[in-house]
């Protein structure tokens, strides 16, 4: 049985990751003068909106949401609301950490907000997909020893190696060479894409040679 | 030998200050200079070389020019006019240099491309050394020979308007003279305005030799917006424009028969791409010279000028003038200017130069007859003086002006090559002191970091084995090794090396004390290796420190495994890369940046364990309840009692308080480099249409500071606080930075000198009550509330101290200061139950990051130097040093403090031994990396531009870190007193 949820989890992340590559290669034949420097918000919103569609098909597909108690239309609308109203929040909140890391508080406001929509898409909204809007689901599973299923411990590597890859990008920041990808916000989200596939590819590898170790108590 | 971790740590913290020392004598080269502190006169010039006849000709030929008047524009750079721009910028200047009487040049100026170093390099003819600028940060007069002294001496009439580092260097030495302050870089206008109205009244007059302009309006604009701005155009016009106003000035008075005039165009320094200058890129040090006057040949087309030194200009104008050459010049005079004069004054003139040289060389080498162009002069100087034979017995021949033209040729060469001699031996270091001194700093740290089991240990001891390391034979066999290595060092060097020249009992010492430290080294490294036998052959060393580092650190972990919790692995993970960022320039330019993400980092880190603490608790009671994000505002009902509910939320507040603090603080001062040019909130503040604001602001933060500091004092200390911080006020308001409500319009300002020595009474008076708290706790009643009482009446006086030191717009950061370390003491190092280690690294990185938010950099041009005047009528070393250290250091010595009163409250009583063990060790391991960072990188570009001053600060911290670990030291010497 766990052999099977790891290759579900492997095929899926590698469907996100081609849909991520896609989101890339495609514009940069079809759309003239598109670049990942130049048109940099740009590639960075294509990114974030195959993501999110990739991530609420394959999950949805997959069925791992946990199951609704009711499941009247009103309930499901009112889920996916809350769900709406999270990412939006999500998002907020990524901007403030992001701006009390010294990020500029007007001028460069909508690159920073790009960079938090990133950041979102590829944490807060998988957290969503898999847990649910339920705030308590993920405190849960983002404390010592608080996962459940084998989702959850993906969830938690690739959400860290998320995060860790955008702190990671920030470093190069104040290095005096005058790159294109040490304009704000390049390196940061890049760091945190990088940061993201390498935790597509950590989570099924490190599940499958961890599966003797992981043992999950049930609720 | 057993001792208890804070003495030993405070024991290899001294040490280590002296092995960087060590390093420091080696690593800074000694400026040239001439032994004698006299200064050249007139009368003790050499006579003509004449062989055979008795010298008695010792007549310096006439000056060549009879009124100078040098216009300096700073930052002014090469190509604003020799560039392809140069015709749009600076049309008259062009216009003469292409088809004038002029010559022109690209002077190239010495890094540090800062102006008080250039302005004393323009006028002495030396290249300041590094350490001279900072040694001379604010030593007011020029006391060395230079030009502006001799022209003083010779009667010569000064006038000089511009930038008033000039008249703070020469007082008394001009006639006339208003100087501009360049403290207001947004001002670029009234700068230079300040100078050119008095041009006009000064042209039409007589009564000056020399007129000495300096234009700072350009470095502004350059410090504002950079070179490529569109402000640089109109400004370079202005100046065009002043140049042809002087010009046709110095035209129209010219008289027939009398010495021609000299118009010197020149800047102090350049202006890098960004608009910046200090450091030692193309554009900051090429600057442009032109010479204009009629004692020149016409032009006839743009030549491509050529290049000299900038200190060539001095030797040029001393001899210009008929002035004697300063001492310590090492410039040589540009041939060019020269040429229309005769033979005879040509050699004259070289002569001159090369003996001063040569006097130099003999002075500042051992071995100066061994170098080429002291030998060349020789040689130049006898073929001179059998030149002057010929000439003097009235030959004219061919010959006579061949043979001149060939000893003008000799004396250039050797000018050449006795100049160059004396500027390398300002770039030389003693790598054998500075290897000496990098060893000794080694070797502690290495016994620092083998003693970390011990150190850290409950018991807070450290068992050194001194007594068998000496009675070893190795130890022995190693002193005899050190002595004859340094006797072969010694003798073999080629060049003065300062570990040599020390005596032989201090020598004798050193060495011993290396070898012991060594034994002592290897014996600790034995008895390490058994406590951890797997390690021993996977690991190479250096990876061992952090294997020993983690079983105290982690606080959940056991002993073996690598389960550090996120912090540890954060305050290690910091730790380490901050040290190794060192090596890269612009991380050393904006450190800052690296110690606000670190803090930042933490304080979300922090939060983490804060919500992972209070809710885990809670959701392992309640399963059930829904809950929503911790940040919105929430009140949970199900808890009974109020106040574990609110004692909750303050600390799931303190962290994202300390970050909204930290990131407001960040905005008060930008510092660094890449971004300093960004406007930030204490610009804003100290204009002067603000006042108002930042009056109300102080003294709201000065009520702050009241009320979080007194709540710990004894009463008299309170009163005392409350009278001081009052005095501080209005100490600001004398000085014209604050208004009081009653006072409207600005007043005259004073120096507030009885204000602030009403401050210094009170300061004085909480420091003694504090003492006296203490020693009574020690000595007389053992009472662990007295002492605690005593110690924050101690910090209550430091802070007080530094509120006064403070400008105005930083009393915000000692404010956040304060209410940060009182937030996070009460409910998180309390509450999350970190141990000694973890608050200490804590307390580090608070303090490091205060350090920057203050406004300081990694750049010796931030240091404010006018704190070292506060309270005292005029320039005393000693005070003024000190106050100067303690409000740049406020930062990091206020955690430290706090630390000390922390942990002493603490309940482990071993907790202030570990304390001042992590600090020592969090203070080394940055210092002696980064000295071996800057042995490597010596011959690095910004080598002395960003990592000396860096060196410099660091120095400056291991040394006020000893301080406080003795201080440390003290508090622990009383506790165990206070526990027998």
């Amino acid at each position: 049985m766990w052999d099977h949820e790891i290759r579900a989890m492997a095929s899926s992340h590698a469907i996100i990751a081609a849909s991520m590559l896609m989101a890339t290669v495609i514009p940069a034949v079809a759309l003239p003068g598109f670049s990942v420097y130049g048109t940099h918000l740009l590639w960075l919103y294509l990114v974030s909106g195959a993501v999110t569609a990739v991530s609420v098909a394959v999950f949805w597909l997959l069925g791992i949401t946990p199951p609704t108690k009711k499941h009247t239309l009103g309930y499901k609308l009112s889920r996916f609301f809350r769900s709406c109203v999270y990412f939006f929040l999500s998002c907020l909140f990524f901007h403030t950490v992001v701006v009390l890391y010294g990020a500029p508080l007007i001028v460069s406001a909508l690159e920073t907000f790009s960079l938090a929509v990133l950041l979102t898409s590829l944490t807060t909204l998988r957290c969503l997909c898999v847990l649910g809007p339920n705030v308590q689901a993920w405190i849960r599973v983002f404390s010592r020893h608080g996962a459940m299923s084998v989702w959850d411990t993906c969830l938690q590597i690739t959400v860290a190696c998320t995060l860790v890859g955008a702190w990671v990008g920030a470093f190069p920041i104040p290095l005096d060479w005058d790159r294109p990808w040490q304009v704000w916000p390049v390196s940061c989200s890049l760091g945190a894409l990088f940061g993201y596939l390498s935790g597509l590819v950590a989570a099924p590898a490190w599940i499958h040679y961890h599966r003797k170790q992981l043992i999950y108590k049930c609720k | 030998m057993k001792i208890r971790s804070s003495v030993f740590a405070s024991f290899i913290l001294i040490f280590e200050v002296i092995g960087i020392a060590l390093f420091l004598r080696g690593f800074f080269p000694v400026p040239v200079r001439s032994s004698l502190s006299s200064k050249n006169k007139l009368s003790d010039l050499p006579a003509e070389p004449l062989t055979g006849r008795s010298p008695n000709s010792s007549r310096l030929p006439q000056p060549l020019f009879k009124r100078v008047v040098i216009m300096l524009v700073d930052a002014m750079r090469e190509d604003f006019v020799f560039g392809p721009n140069g015709r749009m910028y600076m049309p008259y200047t062009r216009h003469v240099v292409e088809r004038g009487s002029s010559q022109s040049f690209v002077a190239k100026a010495r890094p540090p491309t800062v102006t008080m170093p250039r302005i004393k390099a323009l006028t002495t003819g030396s290249i300041p050394g590094f350490i001279d600028v900072v040694m001379n940060l604010n030593s007011p007069a020029l006391l060395e020979d230079n030009l502006i002294w001799q022209a003083k001496t010779a009667g010569k009439r000064m006038v000089f308007y511009g930038d008033d580092t000039w008249v703070r260097l020469f007082p008394k030495h001009f006639m006339e003279y208003d100087g501009t302050t360049s403290f207001f870089v947004s001002d670029y206008t009234e700068v230079d305005n300040n100078v050119t109205r008095h041009l006009d009244s000064t042209l039409k007059r007589d009564d000056w030799d020399i007129l000495i302009l300096h234009y700072l309006g350009l470095d502004h604009i350059g410090h504002i917006s950079g070179p490529h701005s569109s402000l640089i155009q109109p400004k370079l016009l202005e100046m065009d424009d002043i140049l042809k106003k002087i010009h046709s000035a110095l035209i129209s008075k010219e008289a027939e028969g009398s010495l021609p005039y000299l118009l010197v165009l020149c800047g102090d320094h350049g202006m890098s791409e960004t608009g910046s200058h200090g450091g030692s890129s193309e554009p900051e040090v090429n600057t442009p010279l032109v010479l204009i006057s009629p004692a020149f040949k016409r032009k006839v087309g743009m030549e491509k000028p050529g290049v000299v030194e900038q200190v060539d200009l001095t030797s040029t104008l001393a001899l210009g003038l008929g002035l004697p050459i300063s001492q310590n010049n090492v410039g040589r005079v540009i041939p060019s200017v020269l040429e229309e004069t005769s033979l005879r004054d040509q050699l004259r003139f070289l002569h001159l130069n090369g003996h001063q040289l040569s006097c130099l060389l003999k002075d500042s080498m051992p071995d100066y007859e061994k170098e080429i162009g002291f030998e060349q002069f020789r040689v130049a100087e006898k073929a001179h003086g059998s030149w002057m034979k010929l000439y003097l017995e009235g030959n004219t021949s061919e010959v006579l002006s061949n043979m001149g033209k060939k000893v003008l040729k000799q004396y250039l060469e050797a000018l050449a090559a006795m100049s160059s001699a004396l500027s390398k031996q300002l770039g030389k270091y003693d790598m054998y002191s500075m290897i000496t001194g990098m060893v000794f700093v080694f070797q502690l740290l290495l016994v620092l970091l083998l003693a970390m089991p011990e150190a850290l240990s409950g018991a807070a001891a450290v068992d050194l084995p001194v007594l068998s390391a000496l009675l070893s034979l190795p130890f022995y066999l190693l002193c005899l090794l050190l002595a004859s290595v340094h006797v072969l060092v010694c003798t073999s060097a080629e060049s003065s090396c300062y570990f040599c020249s020390l005596s032989w009992g201090l020598v004798f010492a050193a060495v011993a004390f290396s070898s012991a430290m060594f034994c002592i080294l290897v014996s600790i490294a034995t008895r390490r290796i058994p406590v951890g036998p797997k390690f021993r052959g996977t690991l190479p060393a250096p990876a061992q420190p952090l294997f020993i580092i983690k079983a105290p650190l982690g606080s959940s972990g056991g002993g073996g495994d690598w389960s550090l919790s996120e912090l540890d692995v954060l305050l290690l993970a910091g730790t380490v890369g901050h040290t190794l960022s060192l090596a890269a320039s612009s991380f050393v330019e904006e450190e800052h940046q690296t110690w606000y993400f670190l803090l930042n980092t933490l304080c979300l880190i922090v939060f983490q364990d804060v919500c992972r603490k209070y809710f885990r608790e809670q959701s392992a009671s309640e399963d059930e309840e829904e809950h929503i994000l911790p940040s919105k505002d929430y009140h949970p009902s199900t808890y009974p009692k109020a106040e574990i509910c609110s004692e909750k939320w303050l600390a799931l507040a303190t962290p994202l308080f300390t970050l909204v603090c930290c990131r407001l603080l960040r905005s008060l001062n930008q510092t660094g480099v890449q971004w300093a040019h960004l406007p930030d909130i204490g610009h804003w503040l100290n204009s002067s249409e603000h006042k108002m604001v930042l009056s109300l602001l102080s003294a709201f933060c000065l009520v702050l500071i009241y009320l979080l500091v007194q709540r710990r004092c004894s009463w008299v200390s309170k009163v005392a606080l409350a009278l001081g911080l009052l005095g501080v006020y209005s100490y600001r308001a004398a000085v014209g930075n604050v208004l009081f409500p009653w006072q409207h319009s600005s007043r005259t300002m004073s120096k507030g000198t009885v204000e602030a020595r009403f401050v210094y009474v009170f300061v004085l008076g909480i420091l003694f009550t504090g003492t006296k708290d203490l020693l009574r706790s020690q000595i007389i009643t053992a009472d662990a509330k007295l002492k605690s009482r005593g110690l924050w009446e101690i910090y209550s006086g430091l802070v007080l101290l530094v509120s006064l030191l403070f400008r105005a717009h930083n009393l915000p950061v000692l404010c956040c200061c304060l209410l940060i370390q009182n937030l996070m003491a009460q409910f998180i190092w309390k509450k999350l139950h970190y141990d000694a280690a973890q608050t200490t690294i804590m307390h580090y990185w608070f303090g490091q990051a205060f350090f920057y938010f203050q406004g300081n950099s990694n750049n010796i041009a931030t240091v404010d130097i006018s704190v070292g005047f506060v309270g005292l009528e005029s320039y005393v070393e000693a005070p003024a040093i000190f106050l100067t250290a303690l409000s740049t250091y406020a930062g990091p010595l206020l955690w430290a403090c706090h630390l000390v009163c922390f942990l002493s409250s603490h309940r482990s009583p071993v907790a202030v031994g570990h304390g001042c063990y992590c600090l020592a060790l969090l203070r080394s391991v940055p210092a002696a990396a980064y000295i071996v960072l800057v042995t490597v990188l010596r011959y690095h570009l910004f080598i002395w531009s960003v990592f000396s001053p860096k060196l410099l600060y660091e120095s400056m911290h291991l040394l006020l870190t000893a301080g406080v670990c003795l201080f440390f030291n003290i508090m622990e010497q009383s506790h165990g007193s206070s526990k027998s």
